[in-house]
């Protein structure tokens, strides 16, 4: 099949076909990192900007080695240095990088909705890095490759998300991800970090964790921001970690060769305790490395595929 | 110069008429409904204009228009809105004090009317602050700005989130008997939101304001105004505890009137599904259940008037980050058509409808317009109900484009609005 | 659409064999080679000889698998792009003597591909190309070392070579228009 889409923007707009191409490339794609020469020229004169407003080290790290993996030509574009703080609008600023011959647009921001803008305005193609709340498509995808190359079939597993979903992209990426390849998604967290009706969206809501542990084959932490501290969601990280942080003895509800997953970067002692985010059971280092084959993927078909042919 | 409105079907709820008949305007007002026209189309000095197949009814009155001026010209003037409202078959609008200046003095009313009357084509009532620029702290000089011309008080944009500094602005705008419009929503509640807080706020990652912002304001304001006896008129309402609430009040005889606009009972909050900004406004657009109140509220009377909040925007404005836009519709210019659509749906009949642009708001603010009985001012507007059109956002008067109805397939158009027996806009 | 075998099952089988021989001939025995085949009947080819210098010599070259999808210079220009297959080479092909295997030589853009690809992999001694058929229409200067079967085509024509592993049987065809 071919791949029509012209953007990546969120997971919800793939169908389990298009998500099983990605996640297929991905894996040749993982092949040409395991070579002594890591480059292949599919996208050799390609311009592609990562146009970051929020600072992100690790996402933009995988992009931009994925890119150059490629042969593409890569702009790193950080808006705290430039014209945005003179005032320019996103627009603007995105409509001066296509002038400047730039094909893809990657973009992470901190408002749900910018890519959508981007996407609808402009004639590059947009790849979603993460906005807002709202969806952080490579890290969804990332995590289903991670689990696929363990357990062959997603069809069935028990996957647990835990933490502060109200404010999560990559809870609601990696909702949409799973559901449509065949799993059973549980979603844990305080109630006042449950967004209004995620039930909807054909997963189960618990507040309990020990509860939501049990059985399952795949866990995902999400990262506890510090500054929602106070905020009225929850009284302090104390009584957090108390109730939602992962243990040793918590992770043994779990099946025996449970995965336990983290976007990262991790707290440990509040959503994990140090000894097990080294555990066996943490494939936390393998998402990192399947991170640049499911972004290389995702670049080389949007690049390649129906809207750019 | 008069004018000879020939043939067209009258529909004026105020006299409970809705038969087809003709109507002389001599010196600006309605002279009379002349049954016999054959001598009289000959005469000279006389526009006659033919309505025939078509509704002729009281000019219509928007209790809620942001005109945008002083202060935001880049949005809206005074001109264009007036404009925009004559093309929308308002004759009458009534302005937000939520310009810059705000409008809590006598000199900014007086500025106002001013430019109404030397720029605008459509009369303009304006609205006056309840407090000092709108932040809820010391109450404005309401008694002046009454004087100098406003029919009602607001802190429209805002809520008063101080009960008692709006209680005590309840009392004492009884003292000049004009009614006190609320904006309802908890600040607290709706916190940064920026759309209805549902399923569809949760996929799309972006921050709700629920139900119970709206509600909870509706319901201190109703306990407010049966303590103070003052007249409270609840502002776009948009959800359905809200009707509730205001129905509720109603039955235990409560002075409260209460308006909605089209849009809230035209979309669902899925129409921000694709981060559309020209979809995103305050109150915002609210579920099924809520559109299906609103319109249960319009039929049984618990909703008064329909008002458009017309609120335009710039395109630069609306063209940023969802979370970055503007709040705000520009709706004088869609709003029959929308309002049209209750008449297809069995909603309201077509006299229902008049009725909640004509009389029920000239009521509200106390005005003597929303009729064409003999001797009124003539504000007529000339209306085809049946019309196809096609919502055309580049072709509107108003400079803010900002519509989510662009390119829908709607009926009804406003064939000439007349105000104080002059045609202003001929369509 | 007329269609004409060229090649039948026992001529496929003896010129394996043909080839064969000649690899180990050129390369004086099969102790540094290593062969990789071109998806998708390359692959095949190629594991056939393997499987027939084994015979011969008792010795079993590496094989490899190269999907050239990434390598492909008409980028773009096709609507309909093939999926990227698995490329493995799970051997180094530093200073040996790569064989490379494809099933019909055209236009040469394939293998021109396939040697960049084998490039990013190391330097090896030398790139020796088996092209089962050789269809003529060179668009660039590359020839191939081994060929089964020389055959003159038409541009509109399509040369097929199929295998008992992926059609059945064993047999060119060149299928007019």
């Amino acid at each position: 099949m071919v791949f029509q889409q012209k953007h990546i923007l969120g997971l919800k707009e793939l169908t389990a076909e298009e998500i099983n191409l990605i996640l297929d490339t991905a894996e040749s794609m993982k092949e040409v990192s395991q070579r002594d020469v890591k480059k292949v020229p599919a996208l050799r004169g390609v311009t592609v900007v990562n146009l970051f407003f929020e600072p992100s080290t690790r996402t933009r790290s995988s992009f931009e080695i994925a890119e150059k993996r490629l042969s593409a030509d890569v702009l790193n574009f950080t808006p705290t240095q430039s014209s945005v703080v003179k005032g320019e609008t996103l627009l603007d600023t995105a409509r001066n990088l296509e002038a400047m011959g730039a094909t893809v647009i990657v973009i992470r921001h901190a408002m749900s909705g910018a890519p959508w803008l981007l996407a609808r305005e402009l004639e590059s193609s947009i790849v979603n890095a993460g906005d807002g709340s709202h969806e952080h498509p490579s890290q969804a995808l990332l995590d289903l490759f991670t689990v696929r190359e363990v357990k062959k079939e997603i069809q069935g597993l028990k996957v647990v998300i835990v933490g502060d979903i109200l404010h999560s992209r990559v809870a609601r990426s990696n909702i949409w991800g799973f559901i449509k390849l065949g799993a059973e998604v549980r979603l844990v967290g305080p109630p006042t970090m449950m967004p209004q009706d995620v039930e909807k969206m054909d997963v189960k809501v618990y507040y309990n964790l020990e509860e939501a542990l049990r059985g399952a084959d795949v866990v995902i932490m999400l990262r506890i921001q510090m500054e929602r501290q106070g905020s009225g969601l929850f009284p302090s990280l104390r009584e957090y970690s108390r109730f939602y942080g992962l243990t040793r003895e918590r992770l043994k509800l779990a099946k025996e060769d449970v995965m336990l997953m983290h976007p990262g970067p991790i707290n440990r002692g509040v959503e994990l305790s140090s000894e097990v985010a080294d555990d066996v059971h943490s494939v936390i280092l393998d998402q990192v490395t399947n991170g640049i084959s499911v972004r290389m993927a995702m670049l080389y078909l949007v690049a390649t595929g129906g809207g750019n042919a | 110069m008069r004018v000879l409105i020939k043939g067209g079907r009258v529909i004026d709820p105020s006299q409970e008429i809705n038969q087809t008949a003709n109507i002389l305007i001599e010196d600006g007002k309605v002279k009379s409904f002349p049954k016999d026209i054959k001598k009289l189309e000959k005469e000279s000095d006389l526009q006659v204009i033919d309505a025939r197949g078509n509704i002729v009814s009281p000019g219509f009155i928007d209790l809620h228009v942001h005109l945008r001026e002083p202060g935001f010209e880049h949005k809206e003037t005074i001109r264009t809105g007036c404009e925009a409202a004559a093309a929308g078959g308002f004759t009458s609008v009534v302005c937000m004090p939520n310009t810059n200046p705000v409008n809590d003095n006598a000199s900014v009313t007086e500025y106002i009317l001013l430019k109404a009357r030397t720029e605008g084509i459509v009369n303009v009532f304006p609205i006056g602050a309840i407090t000092k620029g709108e932040k809820g702290e010391i109450l404005a000089e309401i008694g002046e700005m009454w004087e100098a011309g406003c029919v009602g008080i607001s802190d429209d944009g805002w809520p008063v989130m101080n009960s008692n500094l709006m209680r005590h602005a309840m009392e004492y705008v009884k003292a000049y008997g004009i009614p006190v419009i609320s904006h309802a929503e908890d600040l607290n509640l709706s916190a940064d939101g920026v759309m209805n807080e549902g399923f569809t706020s949760t996929i799309l990652g972006l921050r709700g304001i629920p139900n119970a912002s709206e509600e909870v304001m509706v319901s201190r304001d109703i306990t407010l105004a049966e303590l103070t006896g003052a007249h409270l008129h609840i502002a776009h309402v948009s959800t359905a505890g809200a009707v509730r609430l205001i129905r509720d009040a109603n039955k235990r005889g409560v002075n409260v009137t209460a308006e909605a606009t089209p849009h809230h009972f035209s979309l669902t909050d899925k129409v921000v599904l694709n981060y559309d900004t020209n979809a995103k406004v305050n109150p915002p657009i609210r579920g099924e259940n809520d559109v299906e109140a609103i319109k249960e509220g319009l039929k049984d009377g618990t909703i008064d008037v329909i008002a458009t909040d017309h609120a335009p925007h710039s395109e630069d404005e609306k063209k940023v980050e969802f979370d970055l836009a503007p709040f705000g519709i520009s709706g004088l210019e869609t709003a029959l058509p929308l309002s049209l659509q209750l008449v297809k749906d069995g909603v309201l009949t077509l006299p229902e409808l008049i009725k909640k642009l004509t009389v029920s708001p000239a009521k509200i603010i106390g005005i003597d317009r929303g009729t064409l009985k003999t001797g009124a001012i003539a504000d007529v507007v000339i209306f085809d109900p049946d019309k196809s059109v096609k919502v055309d956002r580049e072709k509107f008067r108003s400079k803010g484009k900002n519509t989510p109805f662009h390119g829908w397939e709607l009926s009804g158009c406003v064939l000439h609005t007349i105000v104080g027996g002059k045609v202003v806009f001929s369509g | 659409m007329p269609t004409k075998v060229v090649m039948d099952s026992e001529t496929v089988s003896r010129t394996i064999s043909r080839i064969s021989n000649q690899i180990l001939e050129r390369n004086k025995g099969p102790s540094e080679i290593v062969v990789i085949g071109i998806r998708t009947r390359g692959i095949h080819i190629a594991e056939r000889i393997v499987n027939q210098i084994e015979k011969l010599e008792g010795i079993r070259p590496p094989l490899g698998t190269l999907d050239i999808t990434l390598y492909r210079d008409d980028f773009r220009r096709k609507s309909e792009w093939p999926k990227v297959q698995k490329t493995h080479i799970p051997f180094s092909v530093e200073d040996k003597n790569v064989i490379l295997v494809d099933d019909v030589i055209y236009t040469g853009r394939t293998t021109r591909a396939a040697i960049e690809a084998i490039m990013d992999y190391g330097r090896p001694a030398s790139i020796q190309l088996v092209a089962f058929v050789d269809r003529g229409h060179r668009e660039l200067p590359i020839q191939a070392d081994y060929v089964g079967s020389k055959i003159v085509t038409l541009q509109s024509e399509t040369v097929e070579v199929h295998l008992q592993e992926t059609d059945g049987i064993d047999e060119v065809v060149v299928v007019g228009k």
